[in-house]
């Protein structure tokens, strides 16, 4: 327990004394030692509440952020591939990109997967597919992130069931799933089910990593689609916090203790172009996140209140035009992530405008990355911009312009902020407003309000740029499929049918957690859609109202 | 010239849903009359919704890579109907792909960075008939 007489740096400095410091100089390039934090010895400290200038004491001095590259494409095995190349490149974590197919609960079979099946990731029908996605790589000791969402318990059902066959207990399983269905209805539109009986599947998600995986994140809460979307920063940040309110007050509505769950709920924003502005959203972040989560859930563990957050350069901020400029973008992000203090990045690559991206391009982004973590010695201090009159008055008002959504969004829900997101999404308010913001941009584009280099200004040179783009052919479709009916011609098919009319009819009961049943689908191979429509049936299915 | 009927359309399982919404508001500023599909059409879906809404142009707008599996099945199940509605394809198309969409009966592909200016002017190229630039 934290001393409560102490000053904010007498803790400060205890909670230093016992981090571990990670093996460095931490001077600048010509020598001069380096403090690990500065500021009054009264004022905010990173690790201490409400955590404005970082969840932890020592921050980057400990350990440095993840590198996570987003990486999936064709088939299981390709990917598996491109995960090994990225743990031999020195990439800290994995992070697995489900083409859409999967991410809409289809199987590879499918007539609407038709096109699509390995395009924007990797196509996992059954526990086959998982078996090779991951096949050779240590799962108690890598983690994961897995971006998925409508179906992410069904995935994650199959993670358990392939870990625990290649003999890693679910215990030991360290990793993320995104799993954040309402950001889906708002923004990305990867959905299935209609809102209220995915947030079901979500509860039972998080009820049941919090009893039996202490190491996984239940939920990642996404701003990253709300912003390419077409939000503004304050919109991402405010709509995101809405949804982890949401997802807590789920949670505990379920009956679990807010502590119980908390610590294993992290955040995924978006890092833009705008660079201050970037900062101040992280800034305010934290400390929003602490003090709803103190003083409105009740929570007494600091690691309920710590926003955690992984952050990925802005894919719409990428030109078409003059592509190899989008490194520098990419880069500016990426510094702006870092010195926001998250957890966790990826940067984008140069080409991702046009295609995903070679492997060539991918390393770029991952050497940006390298570059900042070893080269500027900016992670030396925590929070180096806490202090500025310029950073700490934004992250005010973008705290105060969040509080005023918060405020119209409880109201939606007559207090209820998982009744006001819900609200919101069925009657197209998040939607409406994302979709101003997306136009308001393109206005300001278009009439010269805001340059974009290469695009509305300095376009010589446009025409004789051409780099080498990432084909990715119908052949692995074909595999895919063929993969897919090999598995339905090998397994226990009696085994399937029983297990899928036992999950149906736990689905019609909203008391039972779905999770154990899911995952003795899993381990019958049955696939992804025959799971997805098996719970469909009892479910129903979300039509969006198209409105421009 | 206003009053012509434009149905943009995402076709296929892509959600990015920002780049249709923006086309649709520029060109209904500009004096179209604009429907919109909403997501998850297929090709056939398109089809009829041209048909029965009676639009002069499709848009259909993506992201994911796709358009070459699914625009030219959006041209010919428009061309089954017996009717002769030009599909402009808006999205991440890259240059080399340009020829062989031409070829399957795209009237135009809209990139991006595209204008406001540009996208109203290759719009009504299509609708005049003439033949496919860049």
């Amino acid at each position: 327990m934290e001393n409560e007489s102490a000053t904010p740096r007498q803790r400060y400095d205890e909670a230093m004394a016992a981090s571990s410091m990670r093996d460095a100089q931490f001077t600048t390039m010509s020598g001069i030692p380096l403090e690990s934090v500065y500021g009054p010895d009264d004022g905010d400290f990173p690790g201490q509440y409400p955590y404005t200038r970082g969840p932890y004491a020592s921050m980057y001095r400990s350990k440095p952020w993840t590198m996570r590259m987003f990486a999936g494409f064709g088939t299981a095995e390709d990917t598996n591939w491109r995960f090994k190349e990225i743990i031999r490149a020195g990439g800290g974590g994995l992070s697995t990109a489900f083409d859409m197919p999967t991410l809409l609960g289809l199987d590879s079979d499918d007539p609407m997967a038709l096109g699509e099946v390995g395009r924007c990731g990797v196509a996992v029908d059954t526990l086959a597919d998982m078996e090779d996605l991951y096949r050779d790589i240590d799962l108690g000791e890598v983690t994961t992130s897995m971006t998925i969402n409508s179906p992410a318990a069904v995935i994650l059902s199959m993670y358990i069931a392939q870990a625990e066959k290649a003999g890693v207990p679910r215990s030991r399983l360290g990793g993320t799933l995104q799993n954040d269905i309402l950001k889906e209805y708002q923004a990305q539109k990867e959905f299935v089910f209609p809102p209220r009986q995915s947030m079901r599947l979500v509860r039972d998600s998080i009820a049941f990593t919090a009893a039996e995986m202490p190491r996984w994140h239940s939920v990642s809460i996404s701003g990253y689609h709300i912003r390419e979307a077409g939000s503004t920063a304050v919109e991402e940040l405010a709509f995101t916090l809405a949804n982890g309110f949401a997802y807590v007050e789920l949670a505990l509505q379920a009956g679990l203790p807010i502590d119980a769950f908390a610590p294993r709920l992290s955040f995924f924003f978006n890092a833009h172009i705008d660079f201050f502005e970037e900062i101040a959203k992280y800034r305010a972040a934290r400390r929003i996140w602490a003090r709803w989560m103190k003083d409105r859930y009740g929570a007494t563990d600091p690691r309920s209140m710590q926003c955690r957050f992984h952050a990925q350069t802005a894919g719409v901020s990428l030109t078409a035009q003059q592509p190899e400029i989008n490194i520098a973008r990419t880069a500016i992000e990426a510094m702006a992530a870092v010195l926001g203090g998250t957890q966790s990045l990826h940067t984008n690559s140069m080409d991702e405008a046009l295609a995903l991206p070679t492997e060539k391009a991918a390393r770029i982004a991952l050497r940006t990355q390298q570059v900042i973590a070893h080269e500027t010695n900016v992670a030396h201090v925590a929070d180096p911009l806490g202090g500025s009159h310029f950073v700490e008055a934004l992250t005010d008002e973008v705290e105060r312009q969040a509080e005023e959504i918060f405020a119209k969004i409880a109201e939606f829900g007559d207090g209820s902020m998982l009744e006001g997101t819900i609200r919101g999404i069925e009657e197209n308010w998040f939607q409406g407003r994302i979709a101003d913001s997306a136009f308001e941009l393109e206005r300001a584009l278009n009439d010269g309000r805001r340059i974009t280099v290469g695009v509305n200004a300095f376009t010589e040179g446009n025409e004789e740029d051409q780099i080498p783009l990432l084909r990715i052919t119908n052949e692995d479709e074909q595999r895919q499929r063929k993969r897919l009916a090999d598995v339905r011609g090998r397994r226990d098919q009696a085994a399937v049918d029983a297990v899928l009319a036992e999950l149906a009819t736990q689905a019609t009961d909203p008391e039972i957690n779905l999770m154990p049943t899911l995952i003795a689908a899993a381990e019958a191979y049955a696939s992804v859609g025959e799971i997805m429509s098996t719970l469909g049936g009892v479910f129903g299915r979300h039509v969006e109202v198209p409105t421009i | 010239m206003s009053g012509e009927r434009i149905l943009v359309a995402k076709v296929g399982l892509d959600g990015h849903d920002r780049g249709v919404k923006v086309v649709a508001r520029i060109l209904r500023d500009a004096g179209f009359e604009v429907v919109y599909t909403g997501l998850f059409q297929t090709p056939e879906t398109v089809a009829a919704a041209a048909v029965d809404e009676d639009v002069d142009a499709i848009g259909l707008s993506m992201l994911s890579g796709a358009h070459m599996t699914l625009a030219p099945l959006v041209v010919q199940a428009v061309r089954a109907r017996g009717v002769d509605i030009p599909v402009i394809v808006g999205g991440t198309v890259p240059d080399h792909d340009l020829q062989e969409l031409s070829d399957a009966g795209v009237a135009a592909v809209l990139t991006p960075g595209a204008t406001a200016e540009k996208i109203v002017a290759e719009v009504r190229r299509v609708l005049d008939g003439a033949p496919m630039t860049s």
